[in-house]
């Protein structure tokens, strides 16, 4: 088993183009404890896209999150992906490798969204072998997020969190848990996100998403692209009552305002995170 | 339903819009899987438009969307990176606009300048090395990111103009082809036009011929005095461009 990050309270930010200035340029340090990136942005042979994450990486502790690992995938996970990310592991050497509980692509089709996975235990089997083999070609413990779904597999045995529990438990990895996901997939498949938060194993936890959604036409959908809502701050304390403080990162992917209205959110977890130090203490 | 029969079938509701498949997801799947549907053409659509610029204010955002959407329908990704999806959009471009090169070649410069924008970093050129070569053996090392293209059409200065967001010229069909290279320097991707010599010398010194090979075929083209000249012209703007990155 490959050991997992440990559980601190630390609060950063998502790097995201608009703000690379802020990040670069600025006479101080922006006032985040680490910064999380995208890891496919930085996959790249060269150039400026590396050249940045280095310079960032001079003033920050660095989370790679990656969107196309696909341990969902029924065919395995892809070898030279693995290699350029265990790449850039070495030379970043983040804090959190992180990615989805998902597929994004099936025998030379890449669809480059997370789409979700029937609970089953054929599902679990191959999510786990996948999992195992990403961890030891990367040489250390993934984080799993899970995702947003807009289908729910009605013939499926194992509510998400179970499936959860068992995959952490079987591979050692840890969870990343996105409490707007958690939102968005509660409403739009009718469960309770309370039973969510007490099913998943909350010493696996380490590290905490935000972010907002929107309203589609029939569902909530995971938008990234508008503050953290009240109903996701108020499920990030009841989440922060049963982790302990685990690092929490706000996202925004669209609409990115000014980098001062996301510090903003952020000193906002902070307040929460305290006010449930003190209470635990 | 095994996992891979349903991803297979997610894949054909996503790549085909295929309804068996749809239906085979279940009845109460159906809004979930429209939003898949909308997620992964509209971030097709945005990596194309992203990095075909140019193409998108040439061609306008209504025929661009056409000719992208009818791309995606025909040409589903398959790199794990959403940056290699742009690699086929030149061909369609070509395809669809068979009669107007310009479009292709805009095409062709958006997608090269993007990829030399990630390409392999190069070490900075050791000035000692240029004092010490053995200028009878030394091999020049060109820019890995390096591109060349035999252009018809003045799609460079099209391009130029777009960028600088002033009116584009009319296309014009070149008197003659021009070669356009397409490399980075440093951290910023560049392009130049070129004429078909200095191409071909480029493309010798890629392959690994010697830098007196290449001061042989401009001697036997301009012959000795002229040559010599020439080649020590051609390496000085080579080395300026950063086209040259290293002597070995």
């Amino acid at each position: 088993m490959h050991a997992l990050p440990a559980h601190v309270p630390t609060f950063g930010l998502g790097l995201r183009k608009p703000h690379y200035p802020d990040f670069l340029d600025g006479e101080q340090p922006v006032p985040v404890d680490f910064v999380e990136v995208i890891s496919e942005n930085f996959m790249v042979a060269g150039g400026k896209p590396r050249h940045i994450l280095r310079k960032v990486r001079e003033r920050h502790p660095v989370a790679l999150h990656g969107v196309s690992l696909s341990v969902g995938s029924a065919d395995g996970v892809d070898h030279d992906y693995l290699r350029r990310l265990r790449a850039l592991v070495d030379e970043i050497e983040p804090m959190i490798v992180s990615d989805h509980l998902c597929w994004t692509r099936i025998e030379g089709f890449s669809s480059h969204d997370l789409l979700p996975l029937p609970y089953t235990e054929e599902a679990l089997d191959i999510v786990c072998a996948n999992i195992a083999l990403a961890q030891d070609m990367l040489g250390r413990a993934l984080l799993i997020e899970n995702p947003s779904s807009y289908i729910c597999f009605d013939d499926a045995p194992m509510r998400e969190w179970e499936f959860l529990e068992a995959m952490s438990r079987r591979t050692g990895c840890g969870l990343l848990l996105d409490v707007n996901n958690v939102h968005v997939s509660a409403t739009n498949h009718g469960f309770d996100p309370e039973d969510y938060l007490a099913g998943i194993p909350a010493d696996r936890v380490g590290q905490i998403h935000l972010a907002g959604h929107s309203r589609g036409r029939a569902l909530l959908i995971d938008t990234h692209d508008r503050p953290v809502p009240p109903v996701v701050w108020s499920l990030y304390e009841a989440a922060l009552a049963r982790t302990g403080p685990v690092p929490t990162m706000i996202e925004r992917d669209d609409a990115i305002p000014p980098l001062s209205e996301l510090l903003d959110e952020l000193a906002m977890a902070r307040r929460i995170a305290c006010a449930d130090a003190r209470r635990a203490a | 339903m095994s996992l891979l029969a349903l991803q297979r079938d997610v894949r054909s509701w996503l790549a085909e819009e295929s309804e068996a498949a749809a239906g085979r997801l279940g009845a109460g799947a159906r809004p979930g899987l429209d939003v898949y549907l909308n997620n992964y053409r509209s971030q097709l659509i945005a990596c194309l438009g992203e990095v075909f610029e140019r193409v998108r204010l040439w061609l306008g955002e209504e025929r661009f969307l056409g000719v992208a959407a009818a791309h995606i329908d025909l040409t589903p990704p398959s790199g794990w990176t959403l940056d290699a999806y742009a690699g086929g959009f030149p061909d369609t471009l070509e395809r669809r606009f068979p009669d107007d090169p310009a479009v292709s070649e805009l095409g062709w410069v958006d997608l090269h300048l993007a990829e030399a924008f990630v390409g392999a970093d190069s070490p900075a050129l050791d000035g000692q090395a240029l004092a010490t070569a053995d200028w009878d053996g030394v091999v020049l090392r060109v820019a890995p990111t390096l591109a060349t293209r035999l252009l018809v059409t003045n799609a460079a200065a099209i391009w130029s103009s777009l960028s600088a967001g002033t009116p584009p010229p009319p296309v014009e069909h070149l008197p003659e082809p021009r070669f356009l290279l397409i490399w980075r320097k440093d951290l910023l991707s560049c392009f130049r036009t070129a004429e078909p010599h200095e191409a071909e010398l480029l493309d010798s010194a890629a392959g690994g011929a010697p830098f007196a090979a290449l001061c042989a075929q401009l001697i036997a083209r301009l012959g000795e005095e002229a040559g010599v000249a020439a080649a020590g012209t051609m390496l000085g703007r080579w080395l300026g461009d950063g086209l040259v990155v290293d002597l070995v």
